[in-house]
């Protein structure tokens, strides 16, 4: 009776670490409550029954930047503001990952003026920009997708050499 | 004007001289800083004017001189009216005594004046701004602050901003 087959039996599966540590990732993101603006209004919607982002294992919102792992700024960032959302960001464990979420916060949207950031690629480095204004909980949800598609590309490398 | 407004533009002329202005049953009654809260006090205590509702500012640079009016809007609930009080203010360094020995909401009101247009008052307890963050330069709603923050980008010079973007590090 050859091991392989018994093993086969028992339905296992080689693959590499990587890419299993990154699957498991992918399907535990916890976002952190970011909602600032009208953006927020969308997200919440994301995340109600009509389109639940639950379906891709994010229906735990945290409401602590230590418990969570994707930061969806969603809305607007005053320039007072900024400050904050830089520290609520260093205060995430690693790794972490950031959606801008609406014109506001990629590019400062309509508001070309003094009180609004333009756009937190200023404080924070962002992997994926959702445009609209807002955007549909569709389009938000394809912008996690879209993050989904990178962090699985992610390769174990020291952070400061990302 | 209102028949109850007119004794009481009266007092303030014979107490004040200055003159007033009416717009579509609105009194706005123009009258020197350094009297402003000697009216206040006139209108708080002799006049039943109990609540200080709105004190904000108009820039009317360039036309007009002085450039700054500092606006004080007083309602009385006793008698259902409403008063307002404007102060011009020249733009070199704009002062006024300040409003909080009268009214304490006046407090957040001229912080907040001082922050978007830069008046300052002249004995305000606590002379902070209120909405910009504290190292910011200049005074928002003042006519010649520069308009938009950061130029759009377009095709032709989506690269030469690019460039220039502060963006965040990891
Ligand atoms: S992008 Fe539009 S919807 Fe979103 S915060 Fe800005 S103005 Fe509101």
């Amino acid at each position: 009776m050859g091991v392989e087959q018994k093993l086969g039996n028992m339905g296992v599966v080689t693959t590499t670490l990587e890419s299993v540590v990154n699957w498991g990732r992918t399907n535990a993101m916890w976002p952190m409550l970011f909602g600032l603006a009208c953006c927020a209004i969308e997200m919440m919607s994301a995340q109600s029954s009509s389109y639940d982002m639950s379906r891709f294992g994010m229906e735990l919102m945290r409401a602590s930047p230590r418990q969570s792992d994707l930061m969806i700024v969603a809305g607007r960032v005053s320039r007072k503001m900024a400050p904050v959302l830089r520290r609520l960001y260093d205060q995430m464990p690693e790794p972490k990952w950031v959606i801008a979420m609406g014109d506001c916060a990629s590019c400062g949207g309509v508001f070309n003026n003094y009180a609004i950031l333009q756009g937190v690629d200023e404080v924070v480095p962002v992997d994926v920009y959702v445009a609209g204004c807002p955007p549909r909980p569709e389009a938000l949800i394809h912008g996690v997708m879209t993050l989904y598609e990178k962090v699985k590309a992610d390769k174990f490398v020291p952070t400061q050499d990302k | 004007m209102e028949a109850k407004l007119e004794p009481i533009v009266k007092t303030l002329q014979a107490k004040f001289g200055g003159s007033f202005e009416e717009f579509r049953g609105e009194v706005h009654y123009f009258i020197q800083p350094a009297q402003i809260v000697e009216a206040l006090t006139l209108l708080r205590d002799q006049h039943q004017f109990e609540l200080l509702s709105a004190q904000t500012a108009v820039d009317y640079w360039p036309q007009t001189s002085p450039r700054f009016h500092v606006i004080y809007q007083l309602s009385s609930l006793a008698q259902n009216i409403t008063l307002q009080l404007r102060v011009p203010v020249n733009g070199d360094s704009p002062t006024v005594p300040t409003a909080t020995g009268v009214f304490d909401s006046a407090n957040w009101r001229e912080r907040e004046l001082l922050d978007m247009f830069g008046i300052q008052f002249e004995g305000h307890p606590d002379p902070r701004r209120i909405l910009m963050p504290e190292d910011s330069d200049g005074h928002p709603l003042r006519k010649d602050y520069p308009l938009g923050y950061e130029e759009p980008q377009f095709t032709f010079n989506f690269e030469d901003i690019d460039l220039r973007k502060p963006y965040a590090k990891e």
